[in-house]
């Protein structure tokens, strides 16, 4: 899975712009809901062995593999600690988000 | 990313594919184990799918008008019509010469236990071909953690205060799919996503009506932290609250995961703030209902074909 790109939000300026039934004409990934995110995690790649685990379990699909190793999507990732939990060597640290 | 350099370049050992159906940006609440259910199952049944879902947390962590966070079509349907809407859609595939889509009702434990469970019924006695997704988080989640017939016993939720918690054992849906004879049930659980996307690969290659009950654990209904959705799912397997098992043709029962040494119910309970007024005398009463269902499931599989 490669980095997933943010969309843009959808704006109609009239009913006419409208579509007759209402389909959907595009994805949520403009919603970038790394808003949320109390704590971050960071992983130390230097412990990892990539074993996947962190990838797999993540609900918002916010971890993608690069140069096989796993690299935190933190447009989109709302700070859980599934990965950090389930990571079997303990390489993920949450910390707290300044802002 | 500044990768370790000193050490060789291993592929990643992921053990299940990666591509993607469902994306970033979805309404899920941190940790949700309904997501995951979502994301393993669409792994498996890959672009030919169309869901058809009805009123449940999914109609809400999809997105609203005019947006989608899955890469397949979704009819969202009326509450108590996921089975019949999704076979309807199976039909009109059908009449307009597509033999190959998989059309998947995919409904919370509201829609399918309770309100939806009398289409649901209708579509698996005719044997329609669909595969049916519950995404079990035991109470009406969406609308804010009302009583279901899949709340377990003992649970807190809003409509069953500590003070009168809910009394009556969870509705054994399987067992209930497994007396239709339909020719695949099974329980999969998120913290088991190799068991979950193999049976969704079974259950592809079926003909038939396709039950598939998922267990998703639910922070914000159980009142757990979020970063424990997968211990729990896994805790759920090893005190065999929820155990992890297939049925073929209503008879052939077969148990997944048998654990060496079943855990006290005690540690899966104790981890949920739903279940922590509980006094160790309903915790006895919650072991020993556990302990039957087990022993029963264990005789089932023991005497197969039924
Ligand atoms: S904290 Fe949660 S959302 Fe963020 S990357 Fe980890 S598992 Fe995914
Ligand atoms: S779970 Fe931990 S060890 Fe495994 S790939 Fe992720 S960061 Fe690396």
């Amino acid at each position: 899975m490669k980095k997933q790109q943010p969309t843009k939000k959808i704006i109609f300026h009239s009913e006419k712009e409208m579509p007759l039934a209402p389909y959907s004409l595009g994805s949520m990934l403009h919603n970038r809901t790394g808003a949320w995110r109390n704590i971050r995690p960071e992983i130390n790649l230097e412990n990892c062995i990539q074993c996947g685990i962190c990838w797999k379990f993540c609900p918002d699909v916010a971890i993608y593999i690069e140069n096989e190793y796993p690299v935190v999507d933190y447009t989109y990732c709302k700070g859980c600690g599934l990965c950090a939990e389930e990571c079997p060597v303990k390489c993920i640290t949450m910390v707290e988000e300044e802002k | 990313m500044n990768h370790p350099q000193k050490k060789k370049q291993n592929k990643m050992r992921l053990t299940l594919p990666l591509e993607e159906y469902m994306h970033s940006g979805h309404l899920a609440c941190q940790g949700c184990g309904a997501t995951l259910a979502m994301r393993y199952v669409l792994k498996a049944l890959g672009q030919r799918t169309a869901l058809c879902i009805p009123a449940c947390c999914w109609s809400v962590i999809d997105g609203p008008f005019p947006y989608s966070s899955l890469d397949v079509p979704i009819f969202h349907c009326a509450f108590e019509t996921a089975a019949i809407s999704a076979a309807g859609l199976k039909a009109g595939l059908e009449m307009v010469g597509d033999h190959e889509t998989q059309v998947v009702a995919w409904a919370g434990d509201g829609g399918t236990f309770d309100i939806g469970i009398q289409a649901l019924s209708g579509v698996a006695e005719r044997n329609d071909d669909i595969i049916y997704v519950c995404y079990d988080n035991e109470a009406y989640m969406n609308t804010g953690i009302q009583r279901s017939s899949a709340t377990p016993f003992g649970a807190w939720t809003t409509t069953t205060p500590v003070k009168h918690y809910k009394n009556r054992p969870k509705k054994d849906i399987d067992a209930i799919l497994a007396a239709h004879r339909i020719p695949y049930v099974a329980t999969a659980n998120i913290s088991y996503p190799e068991d979950l996307y193999r049976k969704v690969l079974k259950a592809k290659n079926i003909k038939g009506t396709r039950f598939i009950h998922i267990y998703a654990p639910c922070p914000s209904g159980w009142k757990t932290r979020p970063e424990d959705t997968i211990k729990l799912g896994k805790l759920a397997v090893q005190t065999c609250i929820f155990p992890l098992f297939e049925v073929e043709e209503g008879s052939t029962w077969k148990i997944n995961i048998k654990p060496r040494e079943k855990k006290p119910v005690e540690e899966y309970l104790m981890r949920q703030g739903r279940f922590r007024h509980l006094t160790a005398e309903a915790i006895a009463l919650i072991q020993e209902e556990v302990d039957r269902r087990w022993a029963r499931l264990l005789k089932y599989e023991e005497t197969s074909p039924l």
